[in-house]
């Protein structure tokens, strides 16, 4: 599975990455993918953060599973995020599993599969790769950077470290730190893969049998945290699956079971068990504000130049909508400017990958101003 | 080439150029727009409704949905040099607390009120003997939004005992005319009016 078939970059060659634990990586390797053009001046660049288990695949099919691209409802010639007008970037976070350097990749110091030697990494980590991928594709500067869930706190860790290079940023439904229920998920999960036999502690690539079992559980948890009662209930309610009744036996007799297992299942094809294991882990270990004394707002002093806005969904209980209204008050406690709403949508946190209008409609105009600001032609003149 | 509704002008005519404002409330963001294009303010808004929230965005604004009784107390002190606070005060669950906040953010409040106190309003309920329904305050009682009625010598008392300033008090029509009124005057004739106010 670890080798996408798209473009890579080798960074960090020279000058290796030092994470935020403290450990070195060198060289790290990048999976990208771009659509659309760089302009003249270099101003037309938008990076794309994707969430826990996305890929750089946003605008394009999938390698693996020929599915088409994560957010091509949104991203793609003519459409909000225009590749026409734009040039968009979108990579495979540091720790994951489709061309970038994760667990799966080799320890160049034993030339074998780094699995759980390789360091735990922090969401800032996974910032300092991209900064150094936009840098070696000539973008000094983004017109935009936008991202949902852990995308988003991509974003904002890109608003701490780097606001000198942003000039618009866009977060959706997410959070500036991790909550106990959030850790606790998480934990679910990974306790998960790490009961299955064939983990081995972490050192499964040399073995045919992944800890797929495990995988597919820690996927089947976290999914029902996207979802939401109603969403579930209308969708499945209590229906059984192809049968007149229950079979008092431990099939997937509901129709909600047979739909968990196969989002289980699916999963394990296209990612890693330790790639998993880490990016949740640097998720858990995500709280901005702890970095300065418990104050938010401070984190964001550099970045009173960035056009900012935040949306959340009103059935989103993964990252609800007062850990997003955490950050827009400490955006706007900074002097950044920033837009909010939370919009009404049934889909859980989900949302922010679904056909919800009211986002469209706020998203279109963040868009089109940043673009103006930007000094980038409108589409219509 | 921007034409703002007379009303608002008139709230516009009271902040300063280059300042740093919040329109609580603020709509479709007519206001702020005009504020930013024509007297560069660095301009910042609250508004309850989506659409308003959208069209607010969709002009370049920074808009936060959000409402007066539960979005000012995250704001810094002293955060801008004017918070308006247009037709809303007497909508809002606690009016004292809300403008005591204004003045806690805002070196300076414009607050404008429906005045219950006109005439037309006071006919109203002393001939017919039920709850006023003008052509300025048009919606029965089961229906209104406006929870906290008040006369314009009310905010004058209450201003008074929250110990603020009156700056400039612009009594006006609802088609936003000017009325030149004291006070007093203003209370029994003027459909609205427009307070300037400061610590």
């Amino acid at each position: 599975m670890n080798k996408g078939a798209g473009k890579t970059a080798v960074l960090f060659e020279s000058d290796a990455l030092t994470l935020d634990s403290g450990a070195a990586l060198s060289p790290v390797t990048v999976g990208y993918e771009t659509y659309g053009t760089l302009n003249a001046d270099a101003s037309n660049a938008v990076l794309i953060c994707h969430a826990l288990t996305g890929d750089q695949y946003v605008a394009s099919n999938h390698p693996i599973t020929g599915k088409p691209g994560w957010w091509e409802r949104l991203v793609g010639p003519g459409k909000l995020i225009d590749t026409d007008r734009y040039y968009v970037i979108c990579s495979n976070v540091l720790g994951s599993c489709l061309g970038t350097t994760g667990p799966w990749a080799d320890n160049p110091a034993t030339g074998k599969p780094w699995g759980v030697d390789f360091p735990v990494i922090t969401v800032r980590d996974m910032v300092r790769v991209q900064a150094a991928l936009i840098s070696h594709l000539g973008v000094d500067s983004l017109m935009m950077i936008i991202g949902g869930s852990m995308g988003g706190m991509q974003v904002l860790e890109w608003l701490t470290t780097f606001p000198e290079r942003l000039h618009s940023a866009v977060m959706l439904a997410t959070a500036a730190r991790h909550t106990a229920q959030n850790i606790a998920f998480h934990e679910v999960g990974r306790q998960a893969i790490m009961a299955d036999p064939n983990w081995q502690d972490g050192r499964y690539y040399e073995h045919e049998a992944k800890p797929a079992k495990g995988l597919a559980v820690a996927r089947m948890t976290a999914h029902i945290t996207y979802l939401s009662e109603d969403a579930l209930t209308a969708k499945f309610g209590r229906n059984l699956q192809e049968r007149e009744a229950v079979t008092f036996g431990f099939d997937a007799d509901f129709q909600v079971e047979s739909y968990l297992r196969h989002q289980g299942s699916t999963f394990v094809d296209r990612f890693d068990a330790n790639s998993y294991i880490y990016i949740t882990r640097a998720m858990d270990y995500l709280d901005i504000a702890a970095r300065h004394q418990g104050r938010l707002a401070d984190a964001f002093k550099s970045a009173a130049h960035v056009r900012c806005c935040v949306i959340s969904f009103t059935s989103d209980w993964l990252y609800p909508t007062v850990e997003n209204k955490r950050i827009v008050h400490a955006l706007n406690a900074a002097g950044v400017p920033v837009s909010f709403a939370e919009i009404e949508s049934p889909f859980g946190h989900d949302a922010f990958l679904l056909d919800v209008p009211e986002m469209d409609h706020m998203l279109n105009g963040f868009v089109c101003a940043a673009a103006r600001t930007r000094g980038l032609e409108d589409k219509d003149a | 080439m921007h034409n703002l509704r007379p009303d608002l002008k008139l709230i516009a005519d009271m902040v300063e150029p280059g300042s740093r404002v919040l329109d609580v409330g603020c709509d479709d963001g007519a206001l702020l727009d005009y504020l930013v294009r024509e007297k560069k303010v660095d301009g910042r808004g609250i508004e309850i409704s989506q659409q308003g929230v959208n069209d607010c965005v969709a002009k370049g604004l920074f808009v936060i949905q959000g409402d007066a009784d539960n979005d000012l107390a995250e704001y810094p002190d002293g955060s801008f040099d004017y918070v308006i606070l247009s037709k809303t005060l007497q909508a809002v669950h606690r009016p004292q607390l809300v403008l005591s906040e204004l003045l806690r953010i805002g070196k300076h409040a414009v607050v404008t009120i429906p005045n219950f106190g006109q005439w037309k309003v006071r006919m109203s309920l002393a001939l017919r003997g039920r709850m006023p329904v003008t052509k300025a305050l048009d919606k029965t009682w089961y229906n209104t939004d406006n929870i906290h009625f008040c006369t314009i010598l009310d905010l004058f008392d209450l201003i008074e005992e929250q110990g603020f300033r009156v700056r400039e008090f612009v009594p006006h029509t609802e088609a936003g005319k000017r009325l030149n009124l004291s006070p007093r005057q203003a209370n029994w004739s003027a459909d609205q009016a427009l307070f300037l106010l400061e610590r």
